[in-house]
């Protein structure tokens, strides 16, 4: 039993792409709560997109990698706030336009330059394989900075999240705010590309979210619920992806489904138990 | 004694339409003023103005003598209409009181010790303290009013800013409420309201402003709520009636023509319209 456990940290693709997987799933469990609540769930799968774009444009470029895309997602993610802000456009309309032009410039960068279509796999679809010691420092410094961010400005992002008109009344530069929170998510999904792929990022951004709503009421347990699902499904799922063999994007994406799905069933019966409690007292 | 806040010819528009056209307005200091008015009228756009949250296309907004034009005013406690307010979003009424304490709030995440023993005070003072752990979503009409009123007591202000602090809620709560501000301005806070509920207006509040685009009257309940004044505020037919040194507005029953309701009641028997919409019929 313990030889099952311990068998997959003798390779070192593996210790880094679990070690990876653990802050990538809890980063994104963070940073899910305020998307979540912000009712902007749409973002993380549009962003992910423009990222890619981005990433293909950095290659094109012989950009790096980090510094190219993540330019480009911070970018788009400023581009839809200011659109949101300054027009009559909605948030979900926004995203759609922005990230959809710039995964598609992706994609025309890729029929045009196809020689390098298979090196995207990845990119798309998560492989641990591709998780090398430096990406690992990557992610832990931007893990690292994104805590230390959120840690600093807790209180105005709460105030932002749950009514940003009167938290500006308040004195909050809301602006300003949300500029550090499209950074914020630009740099997540960065890290979270690798390990995840583009098109699994969105659901570990909200599913751990959601699930923690679920479970709880309030707020501070709300984050670090969320976090927790992140991260333990992020280490379950890499040893999922090893011992059957199928991309740790979506094992760890097919986990954290399965969490949701528990999540619903407790608080489903909670609500069912406290009706019934209600009944009683009356 | 210098306004708290003073408008000085302020007109604002939304694109071409004006919402405001050359307000003055003063604002004294321990003033209780109600704004008044149609939908559509430009009340939460005065409130936003004062707030700071736009900036006026003509004109000048004052605080305390300083030029405010489009900055938040730190003077202010806002109490937005409970119906924008996410009621499921995941905070106790501790953390929605702790908002309030933004602008001087330390770096941490965790609220001071200071911070919490005001906070107290203040949900105390309110009869709210019990609730301190409570979810929002779990709290009556009058309670959640007393909460946004508690942050915004937490910031210090020197005005009390509230949009339709009577709006969704019953007409006791909207009693209770008022009461409350009435209270907090007998200890000395100035209170700025816009309110859809003229008899609640006249009854608590010393100083109505009727406002249409511009500043229609402002005064005593009493000079204030005419018919004519209220005629050309509302843009209809109001009916105001004194009794027992009480006042009432009521708008007069809508003026259908008789045949708009009944085509033909008495067949056989024409309708007449006379005085303008009043009916009469020979049966």
């Amino acid at each position: 039993m313990m030889d099952i456990f311990l068998h997959p940290f003798e390779f070192e693709f593996f210790r880094n792409g679990t070690i990876v997987a653990v802050i990538v799933g809890g980063i994104c469990g963070l940073i899910g709560v305020y998307i979540v609540l912000r009712g902007m769930s749409y973002i993380g799968h549009g962003l992910s997109h423009a990222i890619f774009g981005g990433a293909v444009v950095a290659f094109v470029m012989s950009w790096n990698f980090y510094l190219g895309a993540g330019l480009w997602g911070f970018a788009a993610a400023v581009m839809i706030n200011q659109t949101v802000r300054r027009t009559k456009i909605n948030a979900d309309a926004a995203i759609g336009v922005i990230t959809t032009a710039s995964f598609a410039i992706g994609v025309a960068l890729i029929s045009r330059y196809r020689r390098f279509t298979q090196s995207f796999d990845a990119a798309l679809f998560g492989n641990i394989l591709g998780v090398t010691t430096q990406d690992l420092w990557v992610v832990a410094g931007v893990a690292l900075l994104i805590i230390v961010a959120i840690f600093f400005v807790y209180k105005q992002l709460l105030f932002v999240t749950f009514d940003s008109e009167v938290a500006q009344v308040y004195g909050v530069k809301t602006e300003w705010i949300d500029t550090l929170f499209a950074l914020i998510l630009a740099s997540a999904l960065i890290a979270s590309m690798q390990i995840l792929g583009v098109t699994l990022i969105a659901a570990a951004l909200v599913i751990p979210a959601i699930s923690a709503r679920l479970l709880t009421d309030s707020f501070n347990r709300m984050i670090i619920l969320s976090t927790l699902i992140g991260a333990v499904t992020g280490f379950i799922g890499m040893y999922l992806s090893f011992y059957i063999d199928i991309a740790s994007g979506a094992s760890i994406v097919l986990l954290q489904a399965g969490i949701f799905g528990l999540a619903l069933i407790i608080s489903s019966l909670r609500k069912h138990a406290s009706q019934r409690l209600m009944h009683t007292h009356l | 004694m210098q306004p708290l806040i003073e408008l000085r010819q302020v007109s604002f528009g939304y694109g071409a339409e004006p919402a405001l056209e050359s307000i003055d307005l003063h604002l004294h200091p321990g003033q209780f003023a109600a704004l008044v008015g149609p939908s559509g009228a430009g009340k939460t756009t005065l409130l936003k103005l004062v707030l700071g949250g736009l900036q006026p296309n003509q004109g000048e907004v004052y605080i305390h003598g300083q030029l405010l034009n489009g900055q938040p005013n730190p003077h202010v406690g806002y109490v937005p209409q409970l119906e924008t307010i996410d009621w499921n979003f995941p905070v106790t009424v501790e953390q929605v009181v702790l908002m309030g304490r933004i602008r001087r709030a330390a770096i941490w995440p965790w609220p001071s010790m200071a911070e919490k023993r005001q906070m107290r005070t203040i949900l105390e003072q309110l009869e709210i303290d019990h609730l301190a752990q409570r979810h929002i979503r779990d709290l009556s009409g009058g309670q959640r009013q007393r909460v946004f009123l508690a942050r915004a007591l937490i910031a210090e202000p020197d005005l009390l800013v509230l949009d339709e602090p009577t709006a969704g809620v019953d007409m006791r709560t909207a009693e209770n409420v008022l009461h409350l501000l009435a209270d907090l301005n007998r200890q000395g806070m100035t209170v700025l309201m816009t309110i859809h509920d003229l008899n609640a207006a006249a009854a608590h509040a010393p100083w109505i402003v009727c406002l249409n685009r511009r500043i229609i009257a402002q005064g005593r309940p009493e000079e204030v709520f005419v018919e004519d004044i209220l005629n050309e505020t509302y843009r209809g037919d109001m009916m105001v009636i004194r009794q027992d040194g009480m006042l009432f507005v009521q708008q007069r029953p809508h003026s259908h023509t008789y045949h708009e309701v009944v085509p033909d009641p008495v067949p056989g028997h024409p309708i007449e319209k006379v005085n303008d919409g009043y009916i009469s019929a020979s049966v």
